[in-house]
């Protein structure tokens, strides 16, 4: 039942794919991986912050079990099995069902081209949305001057509320609802970003994978065709994420 | 038979804490009919907590609105067995009609306000519904007609008619567990004398695992629980039986209260803990004022409380909580959550909660019926318990059954009883399928009816439902998929908008407007949510799917349409309101 202590004689080594990947106690398969620069995709998870699993994007096949290596720790002698085509199938899949559960106008998304939903997309060879959309009914808030939230990008990735409740130390968001009425709530009295204390230089604000929390004026700094995704692929840009360090530990 | 008490308020003891948040928002909104955005900021006051916490405990429970229900609020069980259906009428539209009103709006007056709930366990006495939360039974027209006339008078529904809202206990079967339950007492004096290390080794001995559906070793988990370092332990039981079809609890808790509270308290002495906690479903609530009254008679007979029996230092409190319609907070960490007041989201686990439960400390969370069971064991010993069952199911399992047979009601059989057996002896002709475990179990076809109820075979928390040859079961499938769609708490992707898809799917095939294609694709679906998902709510949240596919493939070729292709919109139906804003009927304003 309990976690297996690994002892310190031991090498501490799983494998990924075959390749031998050296691993320290404590850590969890996707720690292991993006040590040793294995992309494992992933789009809830941010090195750094504490790890959620809600997205599923990193699910792996550990000694033929599913789990989502985010949050599975790693163990001795684990196999891991992650770039398989059935694995891929089933991220593509998941993918799809993120982008209709929302509303996702690419075209006409300010994120667009810096969006890890879309590279997401594009790394996995998603050519069409193959579920029919949902096409839910999402508030947006514009209360706050330099902040804006537009739910209906959002992917309940709960990024944004770690990095406020853990990094930024506000505590600005929440997600509430159940089941498929989940949504991103703001965690004022009016339930407006307005009236809430976050700033646009704050982790928060910046952490959106997608384009639900945009900080304002900002968004076209970049021209369309000059952007991340337009030119890296998110398993590359997935190597140097991490958590800015203010002298604080985050874990 | 226990007769519901209305007009009497809960006993206010140290059992049930009032400022509990659940407890809280519960009286917020029987006072008010709704749960305002104000008394959301004014709670989160209250108890020191963050606007966002409490607002995300308010949406995430199914009995908390933030718009005024009616001053009659129904909601009617939509489960195959005790639903607004099961009577062979639609006793919801019913009385939507009687009461103009329209499912899921309240009536403009305020007064009245109609919807539909998952399955409150009422599955023995046929359709039924809570109104303002009290369970009222065996809804059909007349009921029904006589409902509307009172709620039109405004009666107080203390003048309602009392047998109503008679739950019965109808055990059909007893074995081991389900007998002469008056020796209260008697398996605590036995443990305190064995001491816990014994005690444990009888429980570990006896093979008991558990109830809920798991099957985890008892012995095993409170052994784990007992090493495990914390500054406190806790013992919780799991009495919030969401799965459809499933009773078994309501009987025990209704019937076998104080045996439920020896056996947690057993377990204290076994952990080493000093409190203890029974998370009752919201949907049996007319349970609380017993249960507490239960828990006062155990309190001043020394059963529980300070230095229990004479025993010094072995102190152990039960406090009841009671939730507001959540199934996932069965999941004993999506519980734990419950009981510290958030939304029911299952943990990453692990840790597990014999090591991290309850406040992060070692926690011994079991079913209603473990519980029992250990009892049993305390007082009558290992052997004697596992005398009876198969070599890795031993003792006996109770089972709720319902649905097509004459005489539904709990039974209690050895592990090891074959699914002919139970059918013969509920009455149960004519059977072409049975659902074993709930809409999370396993749809078992008429061949298969020699297997066995076991861990090793056919493994149930306690639901078994019978169709007999008429019911129509891909109506059964849309109605679990419609159960999971509803209950999916949301965090994880693939069980948050795979269950939906589901659903939509089986909507298709219902509708007959599903190509061959729409068949592989909710085949892989269903393999997708179960394979990936968070928790167990996803992992078997396609089961039925895949069963069907499996024993009945006809059910679903029957319905299909010879072509390569169909929207998965029902592009006729979608014009409709086009049709209706532009006065048009003719047939260029139609498909076909
Ligand atoms: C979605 C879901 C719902 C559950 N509902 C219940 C329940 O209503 N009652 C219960 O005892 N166990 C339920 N369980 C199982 C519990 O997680 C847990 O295994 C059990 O309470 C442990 O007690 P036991 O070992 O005595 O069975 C549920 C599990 C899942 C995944
Ligand atoms: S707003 Fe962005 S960061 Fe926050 S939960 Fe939604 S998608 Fe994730
Ligand atoms: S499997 Fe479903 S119920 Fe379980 S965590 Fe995921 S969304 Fe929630
Ligand atoms: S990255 Fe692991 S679940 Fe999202
Ligand atoms: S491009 Fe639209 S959300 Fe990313």
């Amino acid at each position: 039942m309990a976690r297996e202590a690994t002892k310190a004689t031991e090498p501490n080594n799983l494998t990924i794919d075959g390749q031998t990947v050296p691993f320290k106690a404590g850590q969890t398969i996707m720690d292991a991986a993006l040590a040793a620069r294995i992309y494992i995709p992933h789009l809830c998870h941010y090195p750094g912050l504490k790890p959620a699993g809600n997205c599923r994007l990193c699910v792996v096949e550990a000694n033929g079990k599913s789990v989502a290596a985010c949050i599975t720790p790693a163990q001795p002698g684990q196999q891991v099995c992650s770039d398989t085509s059935e694995l891929n199938a089933a991220r593509l899949a998941i993918t799809q069902m993120l982008f209709v559960e929302g509303n996702h106008i690419c075209p006409s998304c300010e994120k667009s081209g810096n969006c890890r939903l879309q590279a997401m997309g594009y790394y996995l060879g998603m050519l069409e949305e193959h579920f029919h959309q949902f096409n839910p009914r999402r508030e947006i808030d514009a209360s706050h001057p330099t902040v804006l939230l537009d739910r209906d990008r959002c992917i309940l990735c709960d990024l944004c509320v770690r990095a406020s409740r853990d990094v930024d130390k506000k505590n600005v968001f929440a997600i509430a609802g159940r089941g498929i009425h989940a949504r991103l709530i703001v965690n004022t009295a009016s339930g407006k970003l307005g009236d809430s204390n976050i700033e646009a230089d704050d982790l928060a604000a910046n952490i959106c994978p997608v384009g639900a929390i945009l900080i304002r004026e900002r968004s076209f700094d970049s021209p369309i065709g000059e952007r991340i995704y337009d030119r890296l692929s998110i398993s590359d840009t997935a190597m140097t994420e991490h958590v800015p360090d203010k002298g604080k530990d985050h874990d | 038979m226990l007769m519901l008490m209305m007009s009497r308020t809960p006993l206010h003891s140290a059992n049930f804490d009032k400022q509990h948040l659940l407890h809280r928002l519960y009286a917020l909104q029987h006072q008010n009919c709704h749960i305002s955005t104000e008394s959301v900021a004014q709670v989160a006051g209250e108890f020191n907590l963050p606007v966002s916490q409490v607002a995300a405990v308010v949406d995430f429970y199914s009995f908390f609105y933030r718009e005024p229900v009616g001053r009659y609020h129904m909601l009617l069980s939509n489960c195959t067995s005790c639903g607004y259906r099961a009577g062979g009428i639609d006793v919801l539209e019913k009385l939507c009609q009687n009461l103009n009103v329209i499912p899921g709006i309240t009536r403009a007056d305020g007064q009245v306000s109609i919807s539909e709930t998952s399955c409150i366990g009422m599955c023995d006495h046929g359709a039924s519904m809570l109104i303002n939360g009290m369970p009222l039974v065996g809804l059909d027209e007349k009921k029904v007609t006589q409902i509307a006339r009172l709620v039109s008078e405004q009666t107080p529904l203390s003048k309602w008619p009392r047998d109503w809202f008679r739950i019965g206990c109808p055990i059909q079967k007893r074995g081991l567990l389900l007998r002469d339950n008056s020796r209260s007492g008697d398996s605590l004096i036995k443990a305190l004398t064995a001491g816990p290390q014994h005690t444990l080794e009888q429980i570990v001995h006896s093979g008991l695992r558990g109830r809920g559906g798991a099957g985890f070793s008892t012995g095993r988990k409170w052994q784990f629980c007992r090493e495990a370092a914390g500054d406190a332990h806790y013992v919780v039981c799991n009495a919030d039986e969401g799965e459809p079809g499933t009773f078994k609890d309501r009987v025990l808790l209704q019937c076998y209260a104080d045996a439920l509270f020896e056996g947690m308290a057993i377990c204290a002495f076994v952990v080493g803990a000093k409190r203890g906690f029974l998370y009752l479903r919201g949907e049996y609530r007319y349970l609380l004022n017993h249960l507490q009254e239960t828990l006062e008679r155990g309190y001043k007979k020394n059963l529980l409380g300070r230095s229990i029996l004479g025993h010094d230092g072995f102190d152990f409190d039960i406090e009841i909580v009671v939730g507001a319609g959540a199934y996932i907070c069965g999941e004993e960490s999506a519980l734990i959550e419950s009981l510290e007041g958030k939304p029911g989201i299952p943990r990453i686990r692990p840790p597990f909660p014999v090591t991290h439960g309850y406040l992060g400390q070692p926690t011994a969370a079991n079913n209603v019926e473990t519980f029992i069971a250990a009892a049993y064991i305390a007082n009558d010993g290992s052997e004697r318990f596992s005398a009876v069952g198969t070599e890795r199911s031993t003792g006996s399992k109770i089972l709720s059954i319902s649905g097509d047979c004459r005489l539904p009601g709990v039974y209690e059989y050895p592990f090891g009883v074959s699914i002919q057996q139970v059918l013969d002896d509920c009455g149960g002709d004519n059977v072409q399928a049975v659902q074993i475990g709930g809409p999370a179990g396993a749809l078992l076809a008429r061949r298969d009816f020699h297997r066995q109820i076991s861990f090793e075979d056919v493994s149930t928390g306690g639901s078994f439902l019978v169709f007999g040859e008429k019911h129509d079961l891909l109506s059964v499938n849309q109605n679990f998929a419609h159960f999971f769609a509803h209950e999916s708490c949301g965090f994880c992707t693939p069980c948050r908008v795979g269950t939906q898809l589901l659903e939509g799917s089986l909507k298709k095939i219902v509708d007959g407007r599903a190509v061959a294609a729409d068949i592989d694709e909710i085949e892989q679906l269903s393999k997708l949510v179960m394979r990936y998902s968070h928790c167990g709510l996803g992992h078997t949240a396609a089961n039925h799917i895949l069963d069907s596919l499996k024993h009945f493939p006809e059910l679903f070729g029957k319905r299909t349409v010879q072509q390569a292709f169909s929207p998965q919109v029902d592009l006729e139906a979608a014009l409709e309101t086009a049709r209706q804003i532009t006065h048009r009927d003719d047939a260029d304003a139609h498909l076909e």
